[in-house]
């Protein structure tokens, strides 16, 4: 079996693992950007993940080997590889130029040898392609007149892309819906956009569309690809995650409609404002000061409990539980609850209010990089691990670097919104507290939520 | 068309090969790349990733950096991580974008050296071969740079010989009689051997033999181990990723390679004993020649394909009809291939997805990167070996036999990666 050769070496001391306190740091690049380690706590989604939220469609795409490997097997892991396929560019398609040739032919032969024709095809291309300057309108011009009964949709694989202008992540939750057909609108419906979990049916967001009869359209509930075409007919597309928002405006400019772009908050005022803003765009009333105060009073309620609980318990937050970590540790904090680090590499825009009230209040909370090289050590120099005191750790990079099984398993805010997510992530932290879970073997699982073989 | 999959996977490739190889001997390892190879390889590649702290990481290189030509940035941050990290060695393996800028390795990684104090390498892979080939170009630059000439030391090289405390612990370990012949085992990494034991199983073959294992390439063994391996008498190469390493030890030490994975009843034997037969025949030869002979000319290998003169096997099958298929790496492939004609009496044949050495396959074998040069080469099987991810083009005439492999299915059945040198048979009896 695995013999350990260099087991637990202790490159770096808990003292060298970089970290920051909160008051020190800046704002949004707390660390240096340098060369990446990646965590082993995959459950955040990728573009694999996402593109086969569109029900039939098949994903095409066209990389060098090395970049196919990882979508490959996430589609296989998936138990979708029926509904993927690859085209491999090698060193002579750089060299000769023939990468335009390369996609069409390549697309061309895999649709003709499926077995059933796919109502709509996404086409991946890569940093190849970006860099060598390939035609892509002429690429998919010429796959739409070969395959008129087929829809394409023009998706990327470029992280080269990832500092500069939309990520991927961004590029890719706005491709989901270009292969909407316009259609007549119905003033009762509204999409909730770009997320690649189900909106709880307890969120906030969607006891406000119930409530006012609307009827809901979401990618994550759509079995067919024409029950997703329905999607088209709503005239209120909201989105939470904020990379959905660039997604949102372009599907409203492209079939019209409104897109409301509603902010992720744990923060009483920020969330009032933001569900009144939805209350006007959906032309109804906003929630009346009583009901109001009854959701606060339940968030503080769960999060009393919470702190009963688990006492000082030490917690640890990290980017993949949700878009606004720091909101979070600023909430907990201000209930007594005793946060000590937050992993992220960034500090998002959104969180920027977040940030400089901690910067304020609680200057001594430590900051800690995911990505920075010294992390591959983080937890072998883990003194709490090591001492056997159990963190609690929300989000599951946050668990892998403290080693802890008490921690709550949910990625990308699970599909919450509003005071629920207040509520739930209490509820959450207690039921991590009681029960310890097989942390190594959950966190490894790609694409959390996600239909997968794998384990 | 070539170069499309519709359904298959893909193998995974030499920058992850790279990664793989180096990766429990200290050093650190830098894939040259925007994002998603580390993830990839750490997922799917590496079943170490969680247990070992080894430093693989990725340069994460941006849009204008790759524009700009600024390799000032990645230098920067390499020579800072070593400094706080202090590896052994720093390598640096390459991937489409800096395959496009004309990102020259061995300069910079000269400058990482000259900076740093630290052996350092630059691998030009390209991610788009196959993980053979950057483990090949990894171990073959370990044995350049790290194994000790054991002629700049007092050292008795020339007779085969063992260390006394070596001698009594194989004796008494296994009672076997020692041969005097040591040996490095080369190609070792878990994208063919996974991390089922596979690795230990065939140095316990080599001893129960009577061979004195000096190092294995690199897997249970450190960078120290692997220094003493020109004091070995012959290199086993078990997979084509040893090839490079081969080549390297026999240009500097004059050592000779045998081929093969030692998988089956009868063909670790017969491996054995033509190890034994050549080692000592090469190096008299080689004492008394003027010239070095050429690398090829100092191969060991079973010879196998025993139907290829044209008699049929069991049940009248051919080469073309009742065959057994086997698709993967190239060495283990042909071993299992060599072990079943042996074993069943069946004509086995090879379909090679990955780079191979050149000269080993046999007539009836086939180089088949692709998912349509190995679909018409299916036809008239009986049976296939293969990973589970090739079932979907596995035609129904033929039975299916899973045999997974992290290079090409990850780590989806690596609880399923059979140890086959410790147990054929749960296999063999498939067809038997």
């Amino acid at each position: 079996m695995l013999k350990k050769v260099n087991e637990k070496q202790k490159r770096l001391s808990a003292d060298e693992i970089p970290h920051v306190r909160i008051a020190d740091a800046k704002f949004p690049a707390p660390f240096r950007s340098g060369l990446e380690y990646s965590s082993p706590a995959r459950g955040t989604w990728n573009i694999v993940h996402t593109g086969m939220l569109i029900p039939e469609a098949h994903e095409i795409f066209v990389c060098a080997a090395g970049c196919l490997r990882g979508v490959v097997l996430t589609a296989a892991e998936m138990g979708t590889t029926d509904r993927f396929s690859t085209v491999a560019v090698r060193e002579n398609n750089l060299l000769d130029g023939d990468m335009e040739d390369l996609v069409i032919e390549g697309v061309t032969d895999i649709i003709n040898k499926l077995p059933k024709r796919p109502p709509a095809v996404l086409v991946y291309t890569s940093c190849v392609h970006h860099f060598t300057g390939v035609d892509l309108d002429m690429i998919y011009a010429t796959l739409r007149s070969r395959f008129p009964d087929i829809d394409f949709t023009d998706c990327y694989m470029n992280p080269i892309m990832r500092k500069s202008g939309l990520t991927p992540d961004q590029l890719m939750r706005s491709r989901l819906y270009m292969l909407l057909h316009e259609r007549g609108k119905n003033p009762d419906a509204v999409a909730i956009i770009g997320n690649d979990l189900p909106t709880d049916e307890d969120s906030d967001l969607m006891q406000v569309l119930k409530g006012a009869g609307r009827k809901v359209h979401e990618i994550t509930s759509c079995k067919t690809y024409a029950e997703y075409q329905e999607m088209a007919e709503s005239s209120v597309y909201v989105s939470y995650n904020p990379d959905a928002a660039p997604g949102g405006d372009m599907l409203a400019e492209r079939l019209g409609g409104t897109h409301y772009a509603l902010k992720f908050s744990f923060d009483y005022d920020e969330i009032d404002a933001t569900f009144a803003g939805l209350a006007e765009v959906l032309g109804i009333e906003p929630r009346s000061n009583d009901e109001i105060a009854a959701l606060r009073a339940e968030c503080e309620k769960e999060l009393k409990e919470t702190k009963e609980l688990i006492g000082d318990t030490p917690v640890s937050i990290d980017y993949t539980y949700c878009p606004r970590p720091l909101g979070l540790a600023k909430l907990l904090l201000e209930h007594g609850i005793n946060v000590t680090r937050v992993y992220v590499d960034g500090i998002p825009g959104g969180d920027r209010a977040a940030f400089d009230s901690l910067q304020k209040d609680h200057p001594d909370l430590m900051i800690y990089p995911t990505v920075h090289p010294g992390m591959r050590f983080a937890r072998t120099a883990n003194v709490e691990a090591e001492s056997g005191v159990k963190v609690l750790a929300v989000g599951q990079k946050a668990a892998a670097f403290e080693e802890t099984g008490r921690f709550v398993n949910v990625v990308e805010g699970g599909g919450m919104t509003g005071y629920e997510a207040i509520s739930r992530t209490c509820r959450l932290m207690r039921e991590a507290y009681c029960e310890e879970k097989p942390m190594r073997d959950l966190v490894q699982v790609k694409g959390l939520g996600c239909e997968v073989c794998i384990r | 068309m070539k170069q499309t999959a519709r359904i298959i996977s893909t193998y995974s490739a030499d920058v992850m090969g790279v990664c793989s190889a180096l990766f429990e001997l200290g050093g650190m390892t830098v894939m040259h790349d925007a994002s998603g190879c580390n993830s990839t390889y750490t997922t799917h590649d590496e079943p170490r990733w969680y247990d070992m702290d080894s430093m693989v990481y990725i340069s994460g290189i941006s849009e204008i950096e790759a524009i700009m030509g600024d390799d000032e940035k990645l230098i920067s941050d390499i020579v800072d991580a070593a400094a706080k990290l202090k590896p052994a060695f720093i390598a640096i393996a390459g991937t489409p974008i800096p395959t496009m800028t004309g990102f020259d390795f061995e300069a910079v990684a000269s400058v990482i050296e000259h900076q740093t104090g630290i052996p350092s390498f630059g691998f030009p892979t390209t991610g788009m071969n196959t993980y053979i080939h950057g483990a090949s170009m990894a171990f073959a630059g370990i044995a350049e740079r790290f194994v000790d000439d054991p002629s700049e030391k007092s050292s008795d090289r020339g007779t085969l010989q063992m260390s006394a405390r070596k001698i009594m612990s194989m004796v008494d370990s296994c009672c076997a009689r020692p041969n005097g012949i040591r040996v490095n085992v080369l190609g070792l990494t878990p994208l063919d051997f996974s991390i089922n034991g596979q690795d230990e199983s065939i140095v316990q073959w080599l001893e129960r033999e009577g061979f004195e294992v000096v190092s294995k390439w690199a897997m249970g063994n450190s960078l120290d181990e692997i220094r003493h391996s020109a004091e070995a008498d012959v290199n086993l190469v078990v997979s084509a990723a040893g090839c490079g390493a081969a080549k390297v030890l026999y240009e500097r030490f004059g050592t000779p390679y045998a081929i093969g994975v030692p998988v089956g009843n009868e063909l670790p034997g017969l491996l054995a004993d033509q190890i034994i037969l050549n080692v000592k025949k090469f190096r008299e030869m080689d004492e008394s020649a003027s010239e070095k002979a050429p690398f090829e000319s100092r191969a060991i290998s079973v010879d196998s394909g025993v139907f290829l003169d044209g008699s049929a096997g069991e049940g009248g099958s051919t080469y073309e009809e009742g065959f057994v298929a086997v698709i993967g790496e190239g060495i283990t492939s042909l071993s299992l291939a060599s072990s079943i004609e042996l074993e069943c009496g069946i004509p086995a044949k090879v379909l090679c997805a990955t780079e191979c050495l050149d000269g080993i396959l046999r007539e009836c074998d086939r180089m088949t990167p692709d998912e349509d040069d190995i679909i018409p080469e299916l036809e008239g099987a009986a049976y296939v070996i293969a990973d589970p991810l090739y079932k979907p083009i596995v035609p129904e005439s033929a039975k299916f036999i899973s045999l997974p492999s992290e290079a090409f299915s990850g780590r989806i059945y690596r609880d399923e990666i059979p140890d086959l040198t410790a147990d054929i048979d749960q296999l063999l009896i498939n067809i038997k």
